[in-house]
């Protein structure tokens, strides 16, 4: 038998890559779980709130409680992802020896650590992190992470931040493609990235690892704009379960998401759903009720 | 050397989709993603891509493609079923939810064979047909538990079977389209007439 290598970059970006064109959906159930992997999600966020009960909850937002986590990974056998708080090496830590797939080191949570972000390339579990323009992006793949999300604004059901978020990394990515390669280090200095990945972005063309949308998916024509925008995938929160019918807005945005742009097909799964979860005006929200300014 | 004129579809409905489609521009062959029943007609092969099988078995029932997948199968054309693909060309019914199996392959599968993502891994496996060992990335990966008469057996790992091949179907639990290693590709394009 020859040599086994476990957690490489390969192994770890390559998890996200299988995500693609997929849907995750938050839950804090094995019942919910299940609603999720039947419709069609190709993994599940275990969580003890949602982000708009987070956000009703107040208080300090931790790691969800094992027991919740090891219920939904006896549930489904689609993989099952958790949040750690920024910074929190044990709360990551926790995660992983629980044989979590994935890790979200999340700005929905209360940050444990104000200054440092997670050292990520340390562990075997891959980690997805939130990003709102390309310095915070190469960042945190320069710290290990294998795959990003838009940060948006969780638990809002306002798609306006997640917008702003993707439309943002992608015009950097367009305006650093247009660089000459004496200009590099400068724009590497202005939006504070690492050196060596803005040069593999600009031979790319695009992130080195798989980018998704998350915070404010609420229907399934959210799902299609964001994919439209150039998404790899879709994170949905309370968007699912704290709609009206969860099981037909499931069904509705795993198939918006894969049919993007057939819009005859959009306005036909649009119908008939019910009601969408209550959604937040983002200047209604105060400085400190803001998550996306959390991180560095 | 693989010609020129071979058309190779990839199911685009959820997975690794743009991975298959560089590495078969990278050998110089044409691909198309395939979504709906037409994408199919003018196709020599056609590979099903890794993802998540619950989702991807979902979505074919949902597009409609559940027929002509089968029709496709039947006029001998060649498939190639990475991971998920393998799992959807099986014809496993352990499994107790209704999902999708295709059963293009006589083979038993043990979905998640190898452990959850933080056991995920890579190797050098050793593949009947190809002379060198082949880079072999297995995430979250099935294994074949047992394999029926006409299904021949291409590589094992740890005492697990990783891939196989029946007719003019080929199914590896690994992903070569995560790597710059084209030999297992090499391999299904040569089944393509």
């Amino acid at each position: 038998m020859s040599d086994k290598i476990i957690g490489s970059t390969r192994v770890k970006r390559g998890m996200a890559q299988m995500q693609k064109g997929g849907v995750i959906m938050d839950v804090v159930n094995a019942e919910q779980a299940r609603i999720a992997e039947a419709a069609g999600a190709v993994a599940v966020m275990a969580l003890e709130r949602v982000p708009s009960d987070i956000r009703k909850a107040g208080g300090v937002a931790r790691m969800a409680n094992p027991t919740i986590i090891e219920e939904v990974m006896n549930a489904v056998s689609i993989p099952v992802m958790a949040k750690a708080r920024i910074g929190h090496i044990s709360e990551a830590r926790i995660l992983e020896a629980m044989g979590v797939d994935y890790i979200d080191e999340s700005e929905v949570l209360t940050p444990a650590d104000e200054e440092f972000h997670l050292l990520k390339s340390e562990y075997i579990v891959p980690f997805v992190c939130g990003c709102r323009d390309l310095g915070e992006a190469l960042r945190r793949i320069g710290e290990g992470a294998s795959m990003l999300r838009t940060k948006g604004e969780p638990g809002t059901g306002n798609i306006v931040e997640a917008v702003r978020h993707i439309r943002k990394v992608n015009s950097q990515i367009a305006v650093l493609s247009a660089k000459s390669d004496d200009e590099l280090m400068t724009f590497a200095r202005d939006i504070g990235a690492p050196y060596e990945l803005v040069k593999e972005v600009k031979e790319l063309g695009s992130l080195p690892v798989v980018n998704f949308a998350a915070g404010g998916v609420a229907t399934p024509a959210d799902a299609a704009l964001m994919m439209s925008l150039g998404a790899d995938g879709v994170f949905v929160g309370s968007g699912i379960f704290k709609s009206e019918s969860p099981e037909k807005f499931a069904r509705a945005i795993v198939q918006a998401t894969t049919n993007y742009e057939d819009y005859v097909l959009l306005a036909e799964i649009s119908k008939d759903l019910g009601e969408p979860m209550k959604g937040i005006e983002i200047s209604h929200l105060g400085e400190a009720e803001r998550m996306q300014e959390r991180g560095w | 050397m693989v010609s020129m004129s071979k058309t190779i579809g990839v199911l685009d409905l959820q997975g690794a989709v743009s991975e298959h489609i560089r590495a078969l521009e990278t050998l110089g062959v044409q691909a198309v993603a395939v979504r709906k029943s037409e994408d199919f007609d003018n196709l020599d092969g056609l590979i099903i891509p890794g993802g998540e099988s619950t989702a991807i078995g979902r979505l074919i029932r949902e597009q409609k493609l559940e027929e002509r997948l089968r029709s496709f199968y039947s006029s001998g054309k060649a498939i190639f079923g990475t991971c998920a693909g393998l799992i959807l060309c099986s014809t496993d019914e352990s499994h107790e939810t209704d999902d999708l199996r295709l059963g293009f392959i006589d083979m038993e599968v043990e979905r998640n064979g190898f452990g959850r993502q933080v056991a995920s891994f890579e190797t050098s496996l050793d593949f009947k047909g190809i002379l060198q060992p082949v880079e072999a990335v297995f995430i979250r990966a099935p294994y074949i538990q047992s394999v029926g008469a006409n299904a021949k057996i291409l590589a094992s790992y740890d005492d697990k079977i990783v891939a196989a091949e029946q007719g003019n179907v080929l199914v590896t639990a690994h992903h070569p389209e995560l790597t710059e290693d084209y030999a297992v590709l090499n391999y299904f394009l040569n089944k393509v007439s």
